[in-house]
């Protein structure tokens, strides 16, 4: 039986191109524990496609190892290991020939499965990421908006149900709204499935949205940080992470927590405060704050019942 | 020298431009052998040339260095004029049905080829990334991703193949007597019918149009995912 999710581990991996001076990724070493998302970030020139794609082996490996629940991935047979990977680009590469839900049974196709359980696969999977199984699944993919195509990459990358996905800027093409929507979804999708994830992004935003621990690549392929999105916002290790987090750093530290993660003080229910969602993060409700120019607001809950209120110096507490 | 229209209708004696009678008299022993004759010419062309081309075209898309003789090779024999071709080729392989094929082939060969290797070339890189990521063999991709991708150029360079392999055809009867040229050419030799001749020349064009709008219906029945967007 395969695992639901798996560990990676980099192992001093290396790729040096010949020809040129430094390598695209030196001595990369860092292990991803299963079930969680670990983002690659940094500036272009980092080396973070690079990383990602050494561990299908799209690119080859210089030196080092990779290792996926402990079995190099030089090991297995290339075929048998993207065959159980899940791999999402920001291109989408949907087949353009192939209906939806072709496109999504590519993968179990090739492994094998009887017709019944694609098709039941199929359907499950577009339920799962917010297509419509009757209407959409014969649609062809130039019939789709960018962000529906990107949902069925989600669903093709997922369709064999890999212990391991490589997802690589797949939001970077699309509009913002839209974004921070699949962005949401993806999270929701990730506390159910819980894969272990590689996600590259040049957005630290979206890196400390996402992530459950960052990797900051900087130029020439090195490791600059490693670590949860709190701890590489308080205490970035060097001037590079700190430049590359940006200045606003302890306000983007406010992003990682909600309204709910608070000590609500017992509310005096004054009429005219801002009532707020407990979903909301605080820096959001601290925008709320500066934009009313109030010192305290009223936290409710999805009914729009108040639980309590929270001051400004909670907030930032 | 006093043209002969035979012992027919006044129209036949008069050289009409549309003698009814005559066609119904002739359909059986002229026009409807021309036609099949022109039917069979083509399609072998179209057919052999289809098939060679294939094979070159997997070579030159798979081996950049084998594209570009080929493609020169298929570009030099396109610009020998029909005629020329024609008598160039009668010292070698005679008045046969051989030599009007080497002739046709060879001129289907520039537009398939070509149009087989750039729709084997357009297939996105990004599909082909993503074909790659999840484990398609180098054929799968092939056979899965990349020919039915290139459909749409493949097909579209048969329509012109063979509506100008039906065209080229009728010049065939200056080396055999055969296809929908022969009964232009007897008239022209003869006695300039014009009945025969507006027969013969329409129905190649009628057969040209044919062959087209079943193309054009086979591309939309095989590909109609090319016609989205």
């Amino acid at each position: 039986m395969r695992s639901q999710a798996a560990e990676l581990v980099f192992d001093e991996a290396t790729k040096q191109y010949p020809g040129r001076p430094e390598p695209a990724v030196d001595r990369l070493s860092l292990t991803v524990p299963a079930g969680e998302i670990c983002v690659l970030v940094g500036p272009s020139g980092g080396g973070k496609t690079t990383a990602l794609k050494l561990v299908n082996r799209l690119i080859p490996l210089s030196s080092g190892d990779i290792r996926i629940d402990g079995t190099s991935i030089l090991d297995l047979d290339l075929v048998t290991l993207r065959r159980g990977i899940g791999y999402v680009i920001q291109q989408v590469g949907l087949f353009p020939h192939m209906t939806v839900e072709e496109n999504i049974a590519t993968v179990p196709r090739l492994l094998g499965w009887s017709r019944q359980r694609i098709r039941e696969r199929v359907l499950e999977l577009l339920e799962l990421v917010g297509l419509d199984p009757d209407h959409d699944r014969r649609r062809y993919p130039a019939q789709l908006s960018g962000g529906q195509q990107q949902r069925v990459g989600l669903a093709r990358a997922l369709a064999a149900n890999p212990p391991l996905m490589l997802m690589d800027e797949p939001f970077g093409a699309i509009d913002p709204i839209v974004r921070a929507r699949l962005q949401e979804e993806f999270l929701r999708l990730q506390r159910e499935l819980g894969k272990t994830v590689v996600f590259v992004t040049h957005d630290i935003d979206e890196a400390i949205k996402l992530g459950d621990r960052i990797a900051i690549l900087r130029e020439g392929g090195r490791l600059a940080q490693y670590d949860t999105p709190a701890r590489i916002l308080a205490e970035p290790a060097d001037e590079f992470v700190a430049q590359f987090v940006g200045a606003d750093r302890a306000l983007k530290a406010l992003t990682l927590r909600t309204l709910g993660d608070l000590d609500l003080r017992p509310g005096t229910w004054l009429p005219g405060l801002p009532r707020v969602p407990v979903a909301t993060t605080l820096r959001d409700a601290l925008a709320v704050l500066v934009a009313e120019g109030h010192e305290r607001l009223i936290v409710v809950d999805e009914a729009g019942e108040p639980l309590g209120t929270a001051t400004r110096d909670d907030l930032l507490a | 020298m006093i043209p002969s229209f035979g012992q027919g209708s006044a129209c036949e004696r008069t050289n009409g431009w549309w003698c009814t009678d005559w066609l119904r008299d002739h359909w059986g022993d002229t026009l409807q052998p021309a036609l099949l004759q022109h039917v069979e010419l083509s399609l072998i062309a179209v057919a052999v040339g289809f098939a060679i081309a294939s094979a070159l075209a997997i070579a030159g898309f798979r081996f950049r260095l084998v594209d570009a003789p080929v493609g020169a090779l298929a570009d030099f024999l396109y610009t020998i004029p029909s005629l020329a071709l024609f008598q160039l080729l009668v010292p070698l392989t005679g008045l046969t049905e051989t030599t009007v094929e080497i002739a046709l082939v060879s001129y289907t060969l520039l537009v398939l080829y070509r149009n087989m290797v750039e729709g084997l070339r357009g297939v996105p890189a990004d599909v082909l990334e993503a074909a790659r990521g999840m484990g398609l063999t180098r054929v799968q991709t092939f056979v899965r991703v990349e020919l039915p991708l290139a459909a749409p150029a493949v097909l579209a360079g048969l329509r012109i193949a063979t509506v100008s392999t039906i065209s080229i055809a009728t010049v065939a009867a200056f080396v055999i007597p055969k296809g929908l040229g022969e009964p232009i050419f007897v008239a022209l030799n003869q006695n300039l019918f014009k009945t025969e001749i507006l027969a013969a020349g329409g129905l190649a064009v009628a057969l040209a149009l044919t062959a087209d709008g079943v193309l054009v219906l086979a591309q939309r029945l095989l590909t109609p995912w090319s016609r989205l967007r």
